[in-house]
């Protein structure tokens, strides 16, 4: 029990699903936060499409709902809310754009030349800019971290760094991507095709209107990239990864490979060697890799620890939330 | 460990007991032999092909062993074709001559496929097979593997191979 009360003020950029996440559970957890960390959570500000707000004091419930209808819309923009509200941490929930990164580079940029920490889930700065951006933290003495980005609610990225600190990882592979691995388990489970399964998925959420980036395997070298680049200390491009999607994978297919003893799941591989390849392999039945519905899943080889696999849920607002927290918390304990 | 042995007899009798008697006396268990009577070598020896199970420690006493009984031994390997996978392959297989495929894996010498099974839901469809490759090592077999993969990429036909 911390005595000692420090605030830490917190902006939203990105008011989605995600930044409503982040904001909720900062609503749920601020009480437990403050006194098993002895930090007080308030979120001061919120950028979004639909508007900007802001209070030094923190924003109040009726003014965030206020902002999700459409009202009060306020009159700044996102990048002065950034730079002129008094604040530690920005956090980056806008939409991935894999070629500009847009927003949210400007977005991070902005923040750390400000001196804020940056906490983002978006996967489109940190898998272009890694290395331009995680050198513009460290001048600026600021943190950048993007738990988040990769496997959702699964630690991954402060798994190897903090937990597994001193081995040498020399692969990750595993599924990083909950759409795929929904669609091919639904497929072999139900004996129901391709195009079938993925309209279901559509109808229930789990795969978007267009689902080219999730079946033809882009989010998944996205988020290989951004593991190359953090863990493996590359300066990989989604350009350096081969790509190859589910979208061919047949019924006969998953039934051959269930003769076999083996399932069919979309795996994306990084090594030591500089191996980035996404695509669908086989996985024997007892493998750990082989996990269902939209769970991801990833087998971290180590010199020390041996094999290590962590299973978590990828998607889901208060699952990305989830990691966004816990790198808020991180930077102060 | 499995290990496959070739070793070369004198042609006189009593020489395979004295062959296989050191390898039960080092715990070994012999899975299989040939006898290549057939095969002299040119110096007049038999050529003999073993696969025994056996502790990897008591290899080289047993080599040793063999040695000094006159017993020539001439090739210790893990036992040829220890390795296998299972491959995956979707696409126009058939039309896109699967056979010339195989031939392409078996006339490597070190690697073979061993299984084959076909699934052709109709004539303009895609087919799909399950492939397995042996080989004799774990090298082999990735060379193997990387072979049907150029095969299938000039043919259009997606390898899934296992992780």
């Amino acid at each position: 029990m911390n005595t000692k009360q420090k605030t830490v003020r917190i902006s939203i950029i990105g008011f989605g699903y995600v930044g409503n996440g982040v904001a909720e559970v900062i609503r749920r957890k601020r009480e437990a936060i403050a006194s098993k960390y002895g930090i007080d959570l308030k979120v001061v500000g919120i950028a979004d499409l639909k508007g900007v707000i802001a209070d030094e004091q923190g924003l109040s419930e009726e003014a965030i709902q206020a902002l999700n209808a459409g009202k009060n819309p306020g009159d700044m923009t996102g990048l002065e809310l950034i730079r002129d509200v008094e604040h530690e941490v920005m956090v980056e929930t806008t939409p991935t754009n894999v070629e500009t990164g847009e927003p949210g580079l400007t977005h991070i940029i902005t923040a750390l030349d400000a001196g804020r920490h940056v906490v983002t889930s978006n996967k489109g700065p940190i898998a272009r800019d890694y290395r331009m951006l995680m050198e513009l933290a460290a001048k600026r003495g600021r943190e950048l971290k993007f738990e988040a980005s990769v496997g959702g609610a699964m630690p991954i990225i402060s798994l190897v760094q903090d937990n597994l600190a001193g081995n040498g990882v020399t692969s990750i592979k595993g599924i990083l991507n909950g759409t795929c691995n929904y669609i091919l388990t639904r497929m072999a489970d139900e004996n129901l095709p391709y195009e079938h399964v993925l309209k279901e998925a559509q109808e229930i959420g789990i795969a978007e209107t267009d689902p080219t980036k999730d079946v033809e395997g882009v989010d998944t070298a996205v988020k290989l990239v951004i593991l190359a680049n953090s863990v493996f200390g590359m300066n990989a491009a989604y350009k350096d990864v081969t790509v190859k999607g589910i979208t061919e994978i047949t019924l006969d297919a998953l039934k051959l490979a269930d003769d076999a003893g083996y399932v069919i799941k979309l795996i994306g591989d990084v090594d030591s060697d500089g191996r980035l390849e996404v695509a669908p392999r086989l996985v024997p039945k007892d493998d750990p890799l082989n996990v269902c519905g939209t769970l991801n899943v990833a087998t971290i080889k180590t010199d020390l620890a041996g094999e290590i696999t962590v299973i978590g849920k990828g998607a889901g607002p208060i699952e990305a939330a989830s990691a966004v927290l816990s790198d808020i918390v991180g930077l102060y304990s | 460990m499995k290990v496959s042995m070739s070793i070369e007899l004198k042609d006189i009798p009593g020489q395979l007991v004295l062959a296989l008697q050191p390898i039960s006396d080092f715990g070994g268990n012999i899975r299989s032999v040939v006898h290549h009577r057939d095969k002299k070598t040119p110096s007049g020896r038999i050529p003999l092909q073993l696969v025994l199970e056996i502790e990897e420690r008591n290899l080289s006493v047993l080599v040793d062993r063999l040695k000094e009984r006159g017993v020539n031994v001439v090739r210790i390997g893990e036992e040829r074709l220890m390795d296998s996978m299972v491959v995956l392959l979707i696409g126009h297989i058939v039309h896109s001559d699967i056979r010339e495929t195989i031939d392409s894996i078996d006339s490597t010498g070190f690697a073979e496929v061993v299984e084959l099974s076909l699934s052709m839901p109709g004539v303009d469809l895609k087919s799909s097979a399950s492939v397995t490759i042996s080989a004799v090592g774990t090298e082999e077999l990735n060379d193997a593997l990387a072979i049907l993969e150029a095969a299938a990429e000039k043919k259009g036909i997606m390898v899934i191979a296992s992780i």
